[in-house]
């Protein structure tokens, strides 16, 4: 086996799927906290269910599509999800928009939930069991998505989907042992790591969509990804040079 | 109807936060899909075009936000 050709694929899917197991197990957790295990856990594997299921149809319909229409399509997608993550991290690094917390996350999905079990209370366990269900569902397409578009244009489907299941047996322990919101995780930092490998990966396989080929092969990832960094890196710190300039204008 | 359109907001949602974003990147892969064939997809030419491109409008988007806070 190649490594260099596996690990970026395996790195991509195990720190995507981790940011989005955090957030997951943060509901979960208020779930959990709130309502008592049942309803979280009952909530949590049917929404698991509902993704297995979703990759068992999803992942043979992959095969049946050309080789370089399918690098095409994964390619998009992956430009508009990555870059999207990229702008986000590199806005929260620079301070213009704010960091995501998980203990404020935790409190607002606490205090949520209170207070629609107040007001449903005969239907409480099932708003428990839904809030879960709906947590490990919207997080765990994201998880679906990384796994399938990164391993699927290069048939790596098998090790990008270990990578994601390491990610979620780590979260699982850490949380079992903390057993509170994963707070001290560095979100945005993987965000913007993730976000730049998704983005290199994304404009790769665009290329080889259009029948292209890289100086390099499976190594222009790499490069790809190192000018992406370097881009997201100058921009975060021309915006804060901009900041203290207007800041000190002003003062 | 409500969970459907819950469910396709959501799933747009994981590509799309700022339109222009999106229509940029999928305008800017149409114009190298369509230079591919004369440029030729072979060489480093393409892949920089596609690189350089999308690098710019990232930027661009990140700053039109910066600058509209």
């Amino acid at each position: 086996m190649d490594w260099t050709h596996v690990m970026p694929v395996v790195s991509a899917a195990f720190l995507g799927s981790f940011v989005e197991v955090v957030e997951a197990f943060t509901i979960i957790l208020a779930v959990g906290t709130v309502r008592g295990w049942r309803p979280a856990l009952q909530g949590t594997a049917a929404g698991l269910g509902l993704l297995a299921a979703l990759v068992v149809l999803l992942g043979p319909l992959f095969s049946l599509i050309p080789l370089h229409a399918l690098q095409l399509f994964v390619g998009v997608l992956l430009l508009l999800f990555g870059l999207r993550w990229l702008r986000k991290a590199i806005l929260r690094s620079a301070g213009i928009i704010g960091l995501h917390d998980e203990t404020k996350a935790f409190d607002k999905e606490t205090a949520e939930l209170k207070g629609a079990m107040a007001a449903h209370a005969a239907a409480a366990d099932w708003l428990a069991a839904v809030t879960a269900f709906k947590a490990v569902v919207l997080e765990g397409v994201e998880v679906v998505f990384i796994v399938l578009a990164v391993g699927a244009g290069n048939g790596l489907i098998v090790p990008a989907s270990l990578g994601a299941l390491a990610a979620c047996g780590l979260v699982l322990l850490i949380g079992v042992a903390v057993h509170r919101p994963l707070a001290r995780v560095p979100e945005n930092i993987l965000k913007f790591v993730v976000g730049i490998m998704l983005s290199a990966f994304g404009t790769f396989w665009v290329l080889e969509g259009l029948g292209g080929s890289w100086p390099g092969a499976d190594v222009a990832v790499l490069g790809l990804a190192m000018g992406y960094g370097l881009v997201a890196l100058i921009t975060v710190r021309w915006i804060k040079l901009q900041r203290s300039a207007s800041e000190g204008a002003r003062a | 109807m409500t969970v459907l359109s819950i469910a396709v907001k959501e799933l747009l949602g994981l590509f799309v936060d700022d339109g222009s974003l999106a229509i940029a990147i999928l305008a800017w892969v149409g114009v190298v899909a369509g230079l591919a064939g004369w440029l030729g997809t072979g060489g480093a030419l393409a892949g920089g075009l596609l690189f350089a491109g999308l690098v710019a409008i990232l930027v661009e988007s990140v700053l039109r936000r910066a600058q509209s806070r």
